[in-house]
């Protein structure tokens, strides 16, 4: 679960009911559509909404059922929760996921930063391609040519070290680009005004340029964060055999069966995933554009 | 020793000669103003003395010490930008505060010198605001103040009124005429407005195209434009293309084709046959009616094509018997006017032998 859909356009209450009312003048937005039409869009926007989020919802349920067959609601438990507690291997895995996280978007957010700066700055060509590129490319592709890389040219044993230079590789972008669109919507002359005003460039740089995108740090941290704590198919080609995170776990585990306990581990991390992505749309509230 | 000089400066962008071999001075307390339509280079040439751009060739002295080579935050010299570049995240006050914190000023004297700014320029209650919640005027102000606070040298104003509207910039205009005068710092002034250079320089420099056109005082720039371009870009002038056909040590007697002889008054040593055009500002010309006496050697008969009442003057376009449609502007209050004339009326204009001025090709 990546992107965030706005929320459904709420129509006015009592909604005038008269069909095909004419446009209200003045106003920019298209007139709601009356009568039956208005009827067909609820429901295709009902439809869409519940193929997004049915099957999560179904996740969440059934990590409350008392059963150990996702078949039939037979009650409501917390006991998956309560063994997610006591069991070694999630909890070591959790806590490799957290530490890739954070350690990778702090320095995702570094680079990104000093990246986003300098392509508005300065204009490249070349930069923003190659900052962006890992986004674009296809995760596979990015798995296989960084474990070859790692191993045929770095010869480097694939561990916790290769997971954060993969993680930071992939979010690099995504911070460049909300640090960059953050700047992009400044008045440019205020960084001139700063150096004529006798602030050196670092002055410059710790005065003005760093309290107006410290919103977009964050948000671009917040961002990477997510993007590294269930990301599945880049780590699953870097991790090696020694280190395990979150999402590994629980793909290892539905390879038996999709057991209650991994609905609740799902559900948890669904949990922390959509909090970081909310906090940081308050940040900065183009990031889901920029995410999307 | 000028305060500022400046000496051959060129500035190239690939072949375009933004800046080309410009030389002026800059004293000490002026309110100098950079004149000219956009691309002349006058921006160029401020952001070169500010420090954000270098000279191809050239010097600048500041106080007789090479500008070459010092960064914008070494030089005494601060600018006040088109668009105010106030800092967004800092109240008026750590705006104005700002330049002091950076020269390093004791927390007593950043306090002290930011009230009596915020004094200066009126806005005593308006230290805590932020940015955002100012109006453009305000804005404007709090820039000036941000410019003034730490005595600059020279204080550079890249088209600080463009922003705003009509009236207040009229208001500002004295207010900065004011400003100056009390601070005592010297002005740069750019703009693209000839009544904003009229209005508040000492002196003008016009440029156009990367070179200096004209550079005197607002009347005389005025009153006795240089060439064609100066005349025409200052203030509203007629130019009629004549021919010379006799110069005496006083009177110059030119011939436009199909209008006849205008006489003007010219001490140069001009030989007959010499090309130019007759320029004459629209309120030196008088309108009057064909059976109106007017003792004035220039008379030449037309008719009016298109009047504009502006309440305090009428202005007038008058055709001429060779075509040429000669603008004139009448005060209303003058004494003696008898009457409006309508369009389509026979009228003659007439106009002092020294009204105008001949300019050479």
């Amino acid at each position: 679960m990546r992107v965030e859909p706005p929320p459904p356009p709420t129509p006015r209450p009592g909604g005038g009911g008269d069909g095909g009312s004419p446009p209200i003048s003045g106003s920019t937005r298209l007139a709601r559509p009356g009568g039956g039409a208005r009827l067909w869009l609820w429901a295709a926007s009902l439809g869409v909404y519940a193929f997004l989020y049915l099957p999560l919802a179904v996740v969440v349920l059934f990590s409350f059922n008392d059963s150990v067959l996702n078949a039939e609601w037979v009650g409501f438990t917390t006991r998956w929760y309560d063994r997610l507690l006591h069991d070694g291997d999630m909890l070591q895995a959790a806590a490799n996921s957290l530490l890739i996280a954070m350690v990778s978007s702090s320095v995702a957010t570094l680079l990104g930063a000093m990246a986003g700066i300098a392509m508005q700055r300065y204009r490249p060509r070349l930069l923003p391609f190659l900052a962006l590129t890992p986004v674009a490319m296809p995760e596979i592709l990015l798995g296989v040519s960084l474990l070859l890389f790692f191993r045929q040219v770095l010869d480097l044993t694939l561990g916790l070290t290769s997971i954060l230079i993969a993680h930071v590789t992939f979010s690099i972008g995504f911070v460049a680009v909300i640090v960059r669109s953050r700047l992009a919507g400044m008045d440019e002359s205020i960084f001139e005004a700063a150096r004529d005003l006798g602030a050196t460039p670092w002055a410059t740089f710790r005065r003005i340029t760093l309290p107006l995108i410290l919103p977009a740090l964050a948000a671009g941290f917040l961002m990477a964060f997510t993007l590294s704590i269930d990301d599945f198919v880049i780590t699953f080609f870097v991790a090696g055999v020694g280190v395990v995170t979150l999402p590994l776990q629980i793909y290892s585990m539905i390879k038996v069966a999709v057991t209650p306990e991994v609905n609740a581990v799902s559900t948890l991390l669904m949990l922390l995933t959509l909090s970081v992505v909310i906090l940081a749309a308050r940040f900065a509230p183009d990031t889901l554009k920029a995410k999307a | 020793m000028a305060l500022l000089e400046i000496r051959n400066v060129t500035r190239r962008f690939g072949d375009f000669k933004a800046v080309d071999a410009v030389s002026f001075s800059i004293e000490a307390g002026e309110f100098f103003t950079l004149l000219g339509p956009s691309g002349c280079g006058k921006t160029t040439i401020l952001r070169m003395i500010a420090g954000f751009d270098d000279p191809d060739a050239g010097v600048m002295l500041l106080d007789g010490q090479p500008l070459t080579g010092i960064p914008p935050e070494r030089r005494p010299v601060h600018t006040v930008f088109q668009s105010y570049a106030l800092f967004p995240h800092m109240t008026v006050a750590g705006n104005i505060a700002f330049p002091l914190e950076m020269a390093g000023k004791s927390r007593d004297e950043i306090a002290r010198r930011v009230a009596e700014t915020l004094a200066l320029v009126h806005l005593e209650d308006k230290g805590g605001s932020y940015p955002h919640e100012l109006s453009g005027g305000q804005k404007q102000r709090v820039a000036l103040a941000r410019g003034l606070v730490n005595r600059p040298r020279l204080l550079l104003l890249d088209e600080p009124l463009g922003a705003l509207d009509a009236k207040l910039r009229v208001e500002m205009q004295s207010e900065l005429i004011t400003l100056q005068r009390e601070v005592g710092i010297t002005f740069v002034f750019v703009t693209h407005s000839q009544q904003e250079a009229l209005a508040l320089s000492h002196r003008i420099a016009v440029m156009n195209r990367g070179r200096i056109e004209q550079l005197d005082e607002p009347d005389k720039l005025y009153g006795l434009p240089a060439n064609r371009f100066v005349a025409d870009f200052i203030g509203k002038i007629n130019l009629i293309e004549v021919e010379v056909a006799a110069a005496s040590k006083v009177l110059l007697t030119l011939k436009a084709a199909g209008l006849g002889e205008i006489a003007a008054a010219d001490a140069r040593p001009l030989q007959p046959g010499e090309r130019g055009c007759f320029a004459l500002r629209p309120e030196q010309i008088r309108v009057y009616g064909r059976k109106e006496s007017a003792d004035l050697k220039n008379r030449f008969d037309g008719s009016v094509k298109e009047l504009l009442y502006l309440g305090d003057v009428t202005h007038y376009k008058v055709v001429l018997a060779n075509g040429f449609a000669i603008e004139a502007l009448m005060p209303n209050a003058a004494p003696g006017r008898a009457k409006f004339h309508e369009v389509g009326d026979a009228v003659t204009v007439c106009w002092r032998h020294d009204a105008g001025i001949f300019l050479r090709d």
